[in-house]
């Protein structure tokens, strides 16, 4: 049994730019911000879109399912008093070139695989909201 | 593509001159700047040169950056400590891997802005860690008042990713996942870098470690273990960077600089590279190869990089010595590797047992291998001749440098 993640969370500061995507899973939804010129996801947020450089970003809902690109599990108290834990680089199925640096939850570390399938489940900590994966309840969509 | 040179690359008009190095430990008891002064005049004596020769000054990363111990003096610090008269200064934390201070101390010397400049790299990472563990960024958390986060941390530390060898851990599964990459193999850059630290007197770590030793290590962040990380320590390192047109003043082979490689060209960031395999060394590599006409196959011994064991093994790709995702292959069973093998790799034993002097102590042995000082741990390449080129590289993840230095020019 691993925990879901260390001992205590260091949190981001929620600073215009990036608050809407920290806060996002109040109502349960993943988002990011999206170019409405090209429609193209932009992670971290920034002013422009990095693809076509059009200004007319806005966050835009996405299905909260991606896939597992590469996990580890970290054994090393960098937190003091943290149990081990397994971190991810999931990628969305929307626009697989985006990825989040994330917790897996509600699996085991011999369970888990590159390619598995994933859905976004929240951690509430203070007023962030955490996007965390675990395994897709339906076993999958293909 | 970047544009090939139509001339000479610039860099090429510059030299090592003079290397020298501080006593090396995990834990010395003695001040950063102590110990940088103590490599600064043993290069600069190296070189032939006095204190009043050196009118530039260059180092990474400078105004304490980083998790403690890992800035070092900064330049302003130095050159009053050694009273320099300078003409030239620079020092920074953002650019080509470690080793962007001595490349752009070779662009100064080009652009004709310093003649003999003096770089160094000092970290007290030993002291600092104290006897308890090693420390992660972004500090323990816990009580007080704990600040937020904002840039790129906010990315990663909320999901404790707070260290440098979780990011590579990352690196490191994918390749096990894309390329078949086993922990035995991994394992080979470790005992190489141990087997040629018994030959060092500096080196941190040198009792023999074999590949059971290496599997039964604890893990740190799957699949690294903790000998797949790097040794932190206390010392310095120095080198002097001067125009060409001194080397024939030195009593040594003067170490001339071929080409460097600086490009990146994936995205700068640690999760949203494109290639999760081997990140910017690919393009530092590229970048590198497009400055010269020398190949791969010249090279006589490779000082690469090893903060995390996988990162030589991205570097080993990054630079052509093996094609993409061969390196697990190219370094099974040792020999390739070792000092009498095709590619003598990591020679003073590397970071993971040299001690983590951070990219500098790979330079430094680069100048030592090429100027026949290596003593018992000296190559020798088949014919009996020494080694003519090397390549160094420093860096892992989008934070990427790589070098060729030559004895003599070419
Ligand atoms: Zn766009």
């Amino acid at each position: 049994m691993v925990a879901n993640g260390p001992s205590f969370r260091l949190l981001p500061r929620l600073s215009d730019d990036v608050a809407f995507f920290w806060t996002s899973g109040e109502d349960g939804v993943l988002r990011f911000l999206q170019c409405n010129a090209c429609q193209f996801f932009n992670h971290p947020p920034g002013p422009v879109c990095r693809r076509c450089l059009s200004r007319d970003l806005a966050p835009h809902a996405v299905s909260g399912r991606g896939r597992v690109e590469t996990f580890s599990v970290n054994y090393q108290e960098w937190i003091p008093g943290s149990e081990p834990y397994i971190l991810a680089w999931v990628s969305i199925d929307e626009q697989p070139d985006v990825r989040l640096t994330t917790n897996l939850v509600d699996v085991e570390p011999e369970d888990v695989a590159i390619g598995m399938e994933v859905e976004v489940v929240f951690e509430h900590a203070d007023d962030v909201y955490l996007p965390l994966f675990k395994p897709t309840s339906d076993g999958g969509h293909t | 593509m970047s544009p090939r040179p139509q001339e000479e690359p610039l860099e090429r008009r510059a030299i090592i001159s003079g290397i020298g190095q501080s006593d090396i430990g995990r834990r010395l008891g003695r001040s950063e700047i102590d110990l940088t002064v103590e490599a600064s005049l043993a290069a600069i004596n190296d070189a032939g040169l006095t204190r009043d020769d050196i009118d530039g000054i260059s180092t990474y990363p400078g105004m304490g950056v980083g998790t403690p111990g890992f800035s070092g003096p900064t330049t302003p610090e130095v050159q009053d400590v050694l009273g320099l008269r300078l003409n030239w200064h620079d020092g920074g934390g953002e650019g080509a891997g470690q080793m962007r201070a001595v490349i752009a101390a070779s662009l100064a010397v080009a652009a004709g802005l310093a003649r003999h400049v003096l770089v160094y790299r000092t970290v007290s990472e030993g002291t600092a860690q104290g006897e308890g563990g090693r420390q992660g960024i972004g500090g323990g958390g816990g009580g007080g008042k704990v600040p937020r986060f904002g840039g790129f941390m906010q990315w990663s530390l909320p999901f404790g990713a707070v260290s440098a060898a979780i990011w590579i851990a990352m690196v490191g599964q994918r390749r096990m996942h894309e390329f078949g990459l086993t922990r035995e193999q991994l394992g080979q850059i470790a005992i190489n870098g141990r087997r040629n630290a018994a030959l060092n007197p500096k080196a941190i770590y040198s009792a023999p470690m074999a590949m059971e030793d290496y599997l039964a290590a604890r893990m740190i962040s799957s699949p690294l273990c903790l000998y797949d990380c790097d040794a932190p320590c206390d010392g310095s390192t120095a080198v002097i960077v001067s125009h060409r047109d001194a080397a024939a003043d030195l009593d040594h082979p003067a170490v001339h600089i071929n080409a460097v490689g600086t490009a990146l060209r994936g995205r700068p960031s640690w999760d949203q590279f494109d290639d999760m395999t081997s990140m910017s060394a690919r393009d530092a590599g590229a970048s590198m190869w497009e400055r010269t006409e020398l190949k791969p196959s010249d090279v006589d011994t490779a000082q690469l990089y090893d903060g995390f064991s996988v990162l030589t093994m991205v570097w080993l790709e990054a630079l052509g010595f093996c094609g993409r995702g061969e390196s697990g292959s190219f370094v099974e069973g040792g020999g390739a590797i070792a000092r009498d093998g095709l590619l003598p790799l990591n020679t003073a034993g590397g970071q993971l047992s040299g001690g983590r002097l951070h990219g500098f102590g790979f330079i430094h042995e680069a100048c030592v291998q090429l100027r026949g000082e290596g003593g018992s741990r000296q190559v020798v390449r088949p014919g009996g001749r020494g080694p003519e080129v090397a390549a160094v590289a420093n860096g892992g993840g989008p934070i990427a440098g790589t070098m060729l230095l030559t004895r003599g020019i070419r």
